[in-house]
């Protein structure tokens, strides 16, 4: 043993490799993405690790390994697991051989995602065991317990760790290598009755399936995770507990587990039970519990599950206990849970003796990292004076391709009656200002439909889809497909820059490269696209305005569906150009400001700048200048 | 002896690699660390924090508003956002230049990074401010701003490391050829 700073991620990712992993697969997704690359960069030899297609295919591909006894894991983020989530619930009726974890990160706030949805709840809906690690250490320990627990009852289990816990660093105790476990796949044996599943087998197995499940919630109420604090025999806080106190009860499990533990340090200490297998419930565990208390301020981000839980097992065992949470408003409904909202829930719940819910935290400020909401404790006259602080919201880099594609396609189109139909990565935001060229996003690969869709309802109406590289190939070649067999008028637009770079720049089937290192063939966008019969598709770089521009204008009014392909590169996977320079003769009109809203163009003393840390030399601005004042970087003027 | 650091700013300006190097070397003390990151869409010109916590008897990452002992901030604004972390008496080492954000270009806002810095002062009692372009001009590198605040951050003693400890941190984590730069960005404010 030896301790690492390690990142949460990297881990889960250390765990797995110690428990003697054979194959893990998955699909980028903040804040789950260190998982697979950390195991990528560590892994033994025989550890096969891929990015796969989309998380479906992850987790199609990880089943068909734990059938053959191989040791696997799949990794993504929430709102991947809906894209698996056909797998999945098959997958528990038929059970595996190989212990197999799911992992599958939450992100409450949202920080970074569509939706604050709740993977434990597909977790009692799949029926599948989950754990739900409150630190770095806890996950590293927890995944080799899960691979134990999946192993033992033919069931894969899912490791839900959410956005602090993921991207967490802590000093944490790690195994030297000689003291990983070597698994050994014993190979795929051929029994139709076990692998085909049949109603008459989804029948049988069912009817286990709950047997085991419920002989699960007195397993885990014997699981060293479950705990009730203070143990037995543990001095409780600085000052003794007060009469009142002494009936009260926290409940909570995750990340909220440690900030509750930090406020109790200066509080006094009341009995607090961490859960952290959500699914199945430790039911046994929870009835000791609540013994003996009056109320219970259930801590948990995301869904009220802790809370329900201890709700229904009030009401099976008679237990006289009020529960409180968020179905009681004493808890925040969305966003994440912060220090200091814990702090104040858990101070108005022991000191007040009818606690009422107004003390609920604003979650947009936790969402934002922004600590103004816990300035309350601050006076008014205070808080006014706080100069106004500057609004960030991310945009796209200095240089971006995509902001010369979204200005390509807008220019094209100027009076035309359009809609911009958005998809998932950086290129969602497009949707800024000055661009402004995304008019829905939903979810991966919709852009393509949606788009459909509307030209059916408004046929006057132009229709573009844009979609990244990546993204492509993850789940909008179905929308294609879809869009060429019935006859939709559209234009696709592809922004390829040759990775995934919202997630932090995995490879993908088209750019040629492995999570194994090797080197293959690329799948062509291009050829895919003529593959299925779109016959117009262009490629070309979004960087030559004019010719983009012109591309667009001729491609749009064809009937049917039409591609052009943007291709330059993500200014962060090649080397910069030089940065270009404004020159006096600058007439100050602004326009490279007000129509690009590049990042690395300001004003300063009245003077339009750039800023040469942060050019690349895109050019594009010196393509918008009416007085070709700017020059410099990769000149594409003539 | 517990510390609560805040280190924030601007996506790009090298925040993390500061919060790593804090903790690096501490635990080369066998002091446990604990820290937390922005990482994802905010990354992407957006304002960035690490919360960074040093000692024993650690559950959370996170720091709770009044308990941070130093705040070390690469963008006056960004400081000012974070101040609620700071406790009564804590430190602030904060870079002088401001950011504009791209919304502020194009809106026309006045955001004022004087203002900011005047803010602090009213409200700090311990504050150092750095100008960061000048010692980055000086030493002969736009990249050295994080070792210029972290060599400050380490003089404030708040940080419970020595300078040797943080240039041994950071020897071990760049490549050498960086070295001696970044050394010298550490001393700058000697």
């Amino acid at each position: 043993m030896h301790d690492e700073f390690l990142m949460g991620n990297a881990a889960i990712a250390m765990g797995a490799i110690a428990s003697g992993v054979n194959l893990v697969a998955g699909y980028p997704g903040t804040p789950s993405t260190e998982v697979l690359e950390t195991i990528a960069k560590h892994r033994s030899k025989d550890t096969y690790v891929e990015w796969s297609v989309n998380e479906k295919a992850a987790m199609e591909l990880a089943a068909g390994a734990s059938y053959a006894g191989a040791r696997t894991m799949v990794t993504m983020k929430q709102v991947g697991l809906n894209v698996a989530s056909d797998p999945l619930m098959s997958l528990e009726y038929v059970g595996i051989k190989g212990g197999m974890v799911i992992l599958v990160a939450d992100d409450p706030g949202p920080v970074s995602s569509q939706t604050e949805q709740d993977t434990r709840h597909y977790a009692a809906f799949s029926k599948m065991p989950c754990f739900d690690p409150s630190s770095a250490q806890e996950a590293y320990e927890m995944v080799q317990e899960a691979y134990e627990y999946s192993e033992q009852y033919g069931t894969p289990v899912f490791l839900r760790p959410t956005t602090r816990v993921c991207h967490g660093y802590a000093s944490i105790t790690v195994k030297d290598p000689e003291e990983y476990i070597t698994h050994t796949p014993d190979g795929f044996v051929k029994d139709s009755r076990r692998w085909v599943i049949f109603p008459r087998l989804s029948y049988a197995n069912h009817a286990k399936i709950e047997a085991r499940n419920e002989a699960l919630t007195h397993v885990f109420s014997e699981y060293s995770k479950n705990k009730i604090y203070p143990e037995a025999g543990e001095q409780t806080g600085s000052s003794s507990v007060n009469e009142s106190c002494s009936r009260k009860g926290i409940a909570t499990g995750g990340i909220s587990f440690t900030y509750v533990m930090e406020t109790l340090k200066s509080c006094d200490m009341v009995r607090t039970m961490k859960v952290s297998t959500p699914f199945p419930f430790p039911e046994d565990l929870a009835v000791t519990f609540l013994t003996g208390l009056d109320e219970v301020l259930c801590i948990e981000e995301l869904d009220p599950v802790i809370e329900r839980e201890l709700t229904y097992i009030c009401g099976k065992y008679h237990l006289p206990v009020k529960i409180y949470g968020k179905l009681s408003h004493h808890i925040s409904a969305s966003g994440e849970n912060t220090r200091d909202s814990v702090t104040r829930a858990i101070r108005a719940f022991l000191e007040l003796h009818n606690t009422d819910p107004q003390n609920v935290n604003d979650p947009h400020a936790a969402a934002s990292g922004d600590s103004s909401a816990d300035n309350s404790s601050a006076s008014d006259s205070e808080a006014s004076a706080v100069p106004e602080l500057p609004i960030r919201p991310p945009v796209l880099c200095a240089g971006c391709p995509h902001r010369a594609s979204f200005y390509a396609v807008k220019q094209a189109m100027k009076g035309r009656k359009t809609i911009y139909c958005g998809d998932i990565g950086c290129y969602t935001l497009g949707n800024a200002m000055p661009l402004d060229m995304v008019d829905t996003c939903l979810c991966m690969g919709a852009g393509l439909n949606i788009a459909q869709g509307v030209g059916r309802i408004e046929p006057d109406t132009v229709c573009f889809a844009f979609v990244g590289d990546s993204t492509f190939f993850a789940s909008a070649i179905t929308g294609v497909v879809n869009a060429v067999y019935n006859q939709a008028d559209m234009t696709l637009i592809v922004l390829d820059n040759s990775t995934t770079a919202m997630t932090g720049h995995q490879p993908h089937p088209g750019t040629g490269q492995t999570m194994m290192g090797e080197i293959v063939a690329k799948v062509s966008i291009e050829d895919v696209l003529h593959g299925i019969g779109v016959e117009v598709v262009k490629t070309i770089n979004p960087l030559h305005l004019t010719e983009a521009v012109d591309t667009i204008k001729e491609v749009a009014d064809l009937p049917g569906v039409k591609a052009v392909i943007f291709k330059s590169p993500c200014i962060a996977i090649v080397p910069p150009n030089p940065a270009l320079h404004i020159h006096d003769t600058c007439i100050k009109c602004k326009r490279c400001i007000t129509e690009l809203g590049c990042p690395a163009i300001f004003i300063e003393d009245g003077k339009v700048q750039i800023d040469p840390s942060l050019c690349t030399g895109c050019s594009l601005c010196s393509q918008v200048c009416p007085v070709h004042a700017i020059t410099g970087g990769d000149d594409h003027e003539s | 002896m517990n510390r609560n650091i805040v280190l924030c700013g601007v996506g790009g300006q090298g925040t993390v690699l500061a919060s790593k190097l804090i903790a690096a070397a501490a635990m080369a003390n066998g002091i446990s660390v604990m820290s937390a990151e922005t990482i994802g869409m905010a990354q992407r010109g957006g304002n960035v924090f690490s919360h960074l916590r040093l000692g024993d008897n650690l559950y959370s990452p996170m720091i709770e508003s009044g308990t941070a002992d130093l705040i070390i901030g690469f963008e006056p604004g960004e400081t000012v956002r974070m101040l609620p972390f700071l406790k009564p008496d804590g430190y602030v080492v904060v870079n002088k230049r401001a950011i504009h954000p791209v919304t502020a270009t194009l809106t026309g806002s006045n955001y004022q990074g004087q203002a900011m810095l005047d803010y602090l002062q009213s409200r700090v009692s311990h504050l150092m401010i750095i100008d960061g372009d000048a010692a980055c001009q000086e030493i002969g590198s736009a990249k050295v701003l994080n070792m210029v605040l972290l060599g400050a951050a380490v003089r404030t003693g708040m940080l419970g490391i020595t300078e040797e400890d943080i240039k041994s941190a950071m020897h071990k984590t760049l490549p050498e050829k960086f070295h001696a730069l970044n050394d010298r960005a550490i001393d700058y404010t000697r």
